[in-house]
Parts: structure tokens; sequence; C-alpha cells
């Protein structure tokens, strides 16, 4: 044995090693960073009188009742719009065209709208929907998430529908099951942990989305759960009271933010726990 | 009989050292089989007989399962696979397009190598099969459950956890679950693709004795790479190679006194 040869190997081993775990480090430190400072000055204004007030004008007290309204209303909007168009294309891709050329065709472009800036779309929106109407308003907000949510559905209900095996598959069919109920009761079944998963990935993807909102919703100083009117949402609100000069609105931006991540965090750890028990079963 | 005779084997053919009147339930007619442009079943013709359990053995590749899978036209399920000739299943060809594929697999019932239970519970599994073909009362349908389990030797093991998932049992309990729910749809004929070889001895054992005990009510067609269990199961076995079908015929003959050197020899395993 080249001893030589080993030790080299061993001190590049070490080094790798300790890279890892050194930019694990600094991943880590800036989460735990961000996070401390959002407690740090978020934690202070969490009262029951930010989930019950509207956002006040400057000086005066209030909450941020009506974003947290605006923004409840568009994501649910959006998944319900955006989440049955992602998933019946996924299932298209993964069951009915898994080896046609329509499906690579597809998949290509939705990988492109994924990672497309998502103030592109909020723009696009503006354009189609927000300039013919004449003015901002809550449901070109909700229409604008709702694309954004779309190709985030297709790839993880695609993705989780091509790992329900096969064998799966030709045991209904075996006993005569069509297709379609195949599919309805037994892969959906099978995948169904995934899917929510890339539910509430798509909700956390959208819930931070402030450039594509200011296009289309803009925001709403009332309370207003009027679609067809500009309407309030968290990370607008964040974004304009954070960059105002007033201290009590800075405060807020930072409430609101504590919250968005909260409920984000909250998403993720059910999402984890659920792929878990699929992985246990 | 050889591969000549079993060409032209009539519908109703008394068998010497029988004593029973053989029914065919199955004809196959020169079926040729491809996958894109290999092809995989060369002429193969063949009688599968009414309650009786037919083994086709061969080496690995040889197409053994691939004869089984048109049986109830699985293939059909990827592109590019394709069957030429006849496969007459009480006079009428399966392989005619326009058929009611879901309609034959109702008929034609089929057990998978890997144990294959839908993902919810054991009642479930059962019951969604019947549920597919008849609108039966609960107390009804909860009959139908508890004798299809009997029927697949699982009842006494499963009867106080019905609502367990079905991927809670063991390998082999798995495996017995997919037959009862296989016969639960009351099929006539029923496939088995080499149903042991993911199971240990002790399973197996159970399964094999269970297949026995099928024969009684429906016709078996076993595909197996275990020489021993197409011995045990089997009244007539259809030794394979290559695509073709070498040598068909009653599985005491065929493992004591096989007409073909290439049955002989893998029989005595000097290859495969």
């Amino acid at each position: 044995m080249d001893a030589s040869l080993y030790a080299s190997r061993r001190r590049r081993n070490v080094l790798a090693a300790v890279a890892s775990y050194a930019a694990t480090f600094v991943g880590l430190t800036w989460l735990a960073l961000i996070l401390g400072v959002l407690f740090w000055h978020g934690f202070g204004g969490l009262s029951l009188r930010v989930f019950t007030e509207m956002t006040p004008p400057p000086g005066a007290v209030g909450g941020l009742l009506n974003a947290i309204v605006g923004s409840l209303i568009m994501t649910g909007l959006a998944l319900l719009i955006g989440a049955p168009i992602g998933i019946l294309a996924g299932t298209y891709m993964a069951e009915y065209g898994r080896h046609t050329y329509l499906t690579s065709l597809v998949r290509f472009i939705n990988d492109i709208l994924l990672s497309a800036p998502s103030i592109v779309v909020g723009l696009f929106i503006y354009y189609v929907m927000v300039r013919p109407m004449g003015h901002f308003s809550g449901i070109a907000g909700a229409v604008v998430l709702s694309v954004l949510v779309v190709p985030v559905m297709v790839r993880t209900t695609e993705d989780m529908l091509t790992l329900v095996p096969d064998t799966l598959r030709e045991a209904a069919a075996s006993i005569g099951l069509p297709r379609s109920l195949m599919i309805r009761q037994i892969a959906y079944r099978a995948a169904r942990s995934g899917i929510i998963t890339g539910l509430l990935l798509a909700i956390a993807r959208i819930s931070g989305e402030t450039a594509p909102l200011l296009f289309t919703a803009l925001n709403n100083q009332f309370y207003s759960t009027n679609l067809n009117a500009p309407m309030a949402s968290l990370p607008s609100v964040i974004f304009q009271f954070a960059l105002s000069p007033y201290k009590d609105w800075q405060d807020l931006a930072w409430t609101g933010a504590l919250i968005i991540t909260l409920a984000v965090l909250a998403m993720s750890i059910v999402a984890r726990s659920l792929t878990g028990t699929r992985k246990a079963s | 009989m050889n591969v000549a005779t079993a060409k032209t084997a009539p519908v109703a053919a008394p068998h010497p050292g029988d004593g029973s009147v053989l029914k065919e339930k199955i004809a196959i007619r020169n079926l040729n089989f491809y996958y894109g442009e290999t092809k995989a079943l060369k002429g193969v013709s063949l009688p599968l007989y009414a309650n009786k359990a037919t083994a086709f053995i061969g080496p690995s590749g040889c197409g053994k399962s691939t004869l089984l899978r048109v049986l109830n036209r699985m293939y059909d399920l990827y592109p590019g696979q394709r069957a030429e000739g006849q496969v007459l299943f009480e006079g009428k060809d399966i392989l005619e397009p326009g058929l009611d594929l879901n309609l034959l697999r109702a008929r034609i019932g089929m057990v998978f190598q890997k144990p294959t239970p839908f993902p919810m519970s054991i009642y479930e599994n059962i019951a969604f099969g019947i549920r597919l073909y008849e609108k039966l009362p609960k107390s009804e349908l909860d009959g139908r459950v508890e004798q299809a389990l009997q029927r697949g030797a699982l009842w006494s093991e499963v009867k106080d956890k019905l609502s367990a998932n079905g991927l809670s049992l063991s390998g082999g309990q798995q495996q017995r679950l997919c037959i009862a729910r296989t016969v639960a749809v009351r099929p006539e004929v029923i496939l088995f693709d080499e149903p042991c070889s993911a199971l240990d001895p002790i399973s197996t054992a159970k399964i094999e004795e269970l297949i026995d005990e099928l024969k009684t009510d429906y016709t078996i067609v076993i595909v197996t790479h275990n020489m021993q269990q197409a011995a045990r199961v089997s009244d007539r076995t259809a030794f394979m190679y290559l695509g073709e079908l070498i040598e068909f015929d009653e599985t005491n003959k065929i493992f004591t006194s096989p007409n073909d050197r290439r049955t002989q020899d893998y029989i005595t395993g000097r290859f495969g």
C-alpha cells in the first residue's frame, strides 16, 4: 500500500468534511440570525390588537387585520384556481401522457415557469388584467399568485405520481379498474401526502410574494373583502411600512414579517412531518 | 402430447391418464409478441384447461411472463407492446381490438410477483373490487369480504383488524390478501406471476396449498422460476425457451420423461 497516497486521500477527506460543516454552520447561522432579529423586533408588537385592528395612519395605534385577511383571501383563491389546474396537469403527465412528446414539452415549460422571477409574472398579469380593468384589484392579486402556484403543483403532482409503483397500477388494472378510477382511488391515495406537501410548499412560496402583488392588488389601508377593489396583503404592508419613516409603522412591519415567517415555518414543519409519515408506512 | 398436437388441440379432448373430459378454457393459437422491434414470443400455441393448473417454466427471458401478461392484456398499459395471433377465451378472441379490457380482467384475474395491496384498509382492499361490479347492501358486502378472505386463507389472521391498513401485514399475508382481492371479483381464470418469489418458505407453502384449493373453482396459470413449485402445484407444464414453446404436457411427464432434450437439460439443472 502506498502510504502517501492514502495519507493524501485522508487529508482531502478531512478538508471536504470541514468545508461541509463550515458551509452548514454559515447557512444555519444566517437562518438563526434572521429568526432572532425578527423575534427581537417583532415579538414585542404581537398582541391581540394586531389581529383585530386595521393598519393605522402614522402616529396612531392599529393592527394588521386588513392585511392578514387580504393575504388569506388572495392566497386561498390562488390555491382554489391554481391547485386543481396544477394537479390535473401533473396527473396527465404522470398517468395519461407519460411517454408522449407533449409531456416532455410541458415539463420543460413548467420548469421555466417554476423558476421565472415573480415580478415578470406580476407585470404580465398587470398587462392582461389590471390595465383592461382600469384599476388594481384583489382578484388580479389572486390570479397572479395562482400563476405561481400552478408550476409548483404540476411538478410535485407529477413527481409524486411517478413514485407510485407501476405494479400498483397493474394490480388495479388486474381487477378491471378503469384508469380514471385507478388514478382517483389508488394513485392519489398513494401519493396523497406528497401532493399535500406540494400544496403547503406552494402556500409557503406565495405567502411571501410582494412584487407581483404590488402590480396587481396594490394595497388597501382599510378593511376590504371586495375582490374588485385594491386589497391589502401582509407582504405589501410590510414593504410600505418598513420603508416609511414612522417608528410605529416600522414596528408593525416587523410584527407582520414575524407572523408570515412563523406561518411558513409552521407549514414547512407540517409538510415535513407528512413526508415523514409517508416514509414510515 | 407435443407442440404439434397442442396446436390443434380440440375444444374438449379426453386425455390419457386423466379419466375426465378436459375443457379448453383458453386456446392460444400461433401467438407472436413484440416489445417494440424485439420479438419476445414466437408462434406459441397452447391450450389452458379449465379447473387445471398450468405452469409456465423456463429460464429468465424465455417469455413465460410475457405470455402470461398477454392473457389479460396487461401489456396494453404500455406503449410499443403488441401481440399477433389468437387467444381464444371460451372461443372468443381476446386480442381483438375494441374488446372491453376491464370486463376481460374481471374474468381473468392476476396475482403479481410482489404483493400489491392497495393503500387502504384490509376490508377496503377486498370490498373495492366487489363494489366495481355489484351493488350490495352492507351486510352482504361484509359476507363477501369474509368469504374472499376465507378463500385467501387469511380470515383467521385478520378478522379482528379489518380496518388496519393492508400495508401493515407481512409479505406473505399481503400476498394472500391480493389473492383474496382477486378471488373477490369472482373471475374464472387466475394468473399467478411468480407469486412466491418474494416470500419465505412458510408463506410459500401456504400459497401453494391455496393454489391447489383454488383449482376446484378456477382455471389457474402460474409462472414460476421454481421447478419444484411447478411440480407441486401444476397439472400441466409448458416449458419455454427463447420465446418458443418447447414442450407442453402433463406435469408428471415433463418432469420424468420429457421429449425434448432442452427440457431435459433445464429440469435437470444443466442450464437456466
